[in-house]
């Protein structure tokens, strides 16, 4: 029966997707029930910043100058025929700010430092390096993964930041230094169309949520990885796949709340 | 052996999703003696050094080590427990983001509040007592597998345990390594006058270093004895297993159908 046979695999698939809703919640509280050492032995934190922050910095920097590039010069041809360039800055800072900033930064994140986060759990559970820990009495959880969330969640907010700055300078490198948009204009009327709380503030806040959504995906996986190169693996692909899902459905849902006020 | 016992077997069962694995096991590990768990593959001695160390619970009896049943104790009771105890992983388990030295002195980082030049004397004698102080800046990427492995001993044994626990020890190494991994458990549980329990099937390695063996098949206790009465056992069990006979109270065939029924052959 090959419609019965479907219908038990849907409703295995989604029992199983249930499940990993409920043990990845479980493994958050857990997460911030143990995180007590991160900030104790605040350099464990510091350690995994460097690895999470700074080691993704070249690909978030890069990639927002030419998106800032990009929507310097399609902001242009698009407002040069409403006669209104002047205007690019505001396109150019509000587009980066409220939105490309947090979501491409952390697409990125969930690319560069999320799967490395995965893949580094996964293997030290397939090396029984985390079942090691235990055995020395040491809670993997405090030890090993909080540090990584806690990096995750502050570096989040930050990479996003400099995405959306990096940007605007691109923007300004196309508009006013290649293009020859007034400079004056381009930085004033920025400055009167950004709002801080709204807009940057918002936009702040967004990135703290895919940080930790990100993060969490990223160490659920890693930890909840089969011991072997194809758990491992698959578990890798999972985290980018979920992640960038979650942080697109989550900005639908927070700029839903932000800017329409739903 | 007459001196006071540190583990307790109890009438041990373990199940595995309703399958048994383990069927009423009782053994006693005294203080100060290296015992081995032998068996073949898949006989349940990984399991029963997985509820020794607490990450597993008995379907039914109990593991008494140094007066406290295991499974009863709560979480910070069973962490209070493991830091008496050191368990040598198969493969070493090395913790690969840090080095040697970071390694042995994780222990002492995490537990105690010792200054770092007492650290760094203690790392260096735990590694000097396994031959490798020289070791102590490379990165376990960099070692060969018996030297990971010596490392990890020496990491195991970082707060002078009073139960070490091998889970294999032996698997996997060049004959200069085994006598050294071997000389090593014998010769530091005997420092330390820890009590040892070396989960393998290495025979003649074993033999050498043990004081009691116990031999498991099925999930029961099938022989023990010192290593003089396992060598001279008649058991077809213990006879086939101490000198490697390929078929036995073992078969070397899988159970399966009738040979000539699976190659269309009419006999």
């Amino acid at each position: 029966m090959p419609l019965a046979r479907s219908i038990k695999h849907i409703g295995h698939r989604t029992i199983n997707a249930v499940w990993r809703v409920g043990m990845s919640t479980r493994f958050f509280v857990l997460i911030l029930l143990n995180s007590g050492l991160s900030f104790r032995r605040f350099q464990l934190t510091v350690k995994e910043l460097f690895f999470t922050g700074v080691m993704s910095l070249i690909i978030i920097l890069v990639a927002g100058l030419f998106v800032g590039v990009v929507l310097g010069l399609q902001g242009y041809e698009t407002l040069k025929s409403y006669g209104s360039e002047s205007a690019l800055g505001t396109l150019v800072a509000l587009s980066l700010v409220r939105e490309l900033g947090p979501v491409l930064a952390a697409l990125l994140f969930a690319s560069r430092a999320g799967s490395a986060m995965t893949a580094e759990i996964g293997l030290m559970k397939a090396t029984e390096q985390i079942a090691a820990m235990e055995m020395m009495a040491v809670n993997p959880i405090a030890r090993v993964v909080a540090p990584r969330f806690w990096a995750g969640v502050i570096s989040m907010p930050i990479l996003a930041a400099m995405f959306s700055a990096i940007g605007v300078f691109g923007g300004y490198l196309v508009g006013v230094v290649f293009i020859g948009v007034d400079e004056g204009s381009f930085w004033s009327q920025m400055q009167g169309a950004v709002d801080f709380k709204h807009d940057i503030l918002n936009g702040v806040l967004k990135s703290f949520v895919f940080g930790v959504a990100v993060t969490v995906i990223a160490l659920f996986e890693g930890f909840d990885a089969p011991p072997t190169a194809e758990g491992v693996s698959g578990a890798t692909t999972r985290t980018v796949v979920q992640s960038s899902v979650v942080v697109l459905l989550l900005d639908v849902v927070l700029t839903a709340i932000m800017f329409r006020g739903v | 052996m007459s001196s006071q016992p540190l583990v307790e077997i109890r009438d041990v069962n373990f199940s595995y999703d309703g399958r048994p694995v383990l069927k009423g096991i009782n053994m006693t590990f005294h203080k100060g003696k290296v015992i081995a768990i032998m068996g073949g593959s898949g006989c349940g001695k990984t399991t029963l050094f997985r509820l020794i160390g607490g990450a597993l619970k008995p379907t039914k009896g109990q593991i008494i080590i140094d007066g406290q049943v295991m499974h009863e104790l709560d979480e910070q009771g069973l962490y209070a427990m493991r830091r008496k105890m050191g368990v040598l992983f198969q493969f070493g388990a090395l913790f690969t983001d840090m080095s040697v030295y970071d390694n042995v002195a994780f222990q002492m980082r995490e537990h105690t509040d010792l200054p770092e030049e007492m650290i760094h004397d203690l790392v260096m004698m735990k590694l000097h007592a396994v031959g490798l102080r020289g070791t102590h800046a490379l990165m376990p990427a960099e070692l060969s597998g018996g030297m990971a492995r010596r490392v990890a001993l020496a990491r195991t044994v970082a707060l002078d345990p009073m139960l070490i626990l091998y889970d294999e020890p032996f698997a996997g190494l060049d004959p200069i390594s085994l006598t050294a991994i071997g000389n090593s458990i014998r010769r530091l549980n005997n420092a330390l006058g820890a009590t040892s329990v070396v989960v393998t099937h290495d025979v003649q390695e074993s033999l050498k270093i043990v004081d009691y063996i116990y031999f498991i098949a099925d999930g029961i206790i099938v022989a023990e004895g010192t290593p003089a009465e396992i060598q001279a056992s008649d058991k077809p069990f213990v006879h086939q297993f101490v000198h490697g006979e390929m078929d036995g109270p073992v078969p070397f065939q899988y159970p399966c159908r009738d040979y000539n029924q699976d190659l269309g052959v009419n006999a």
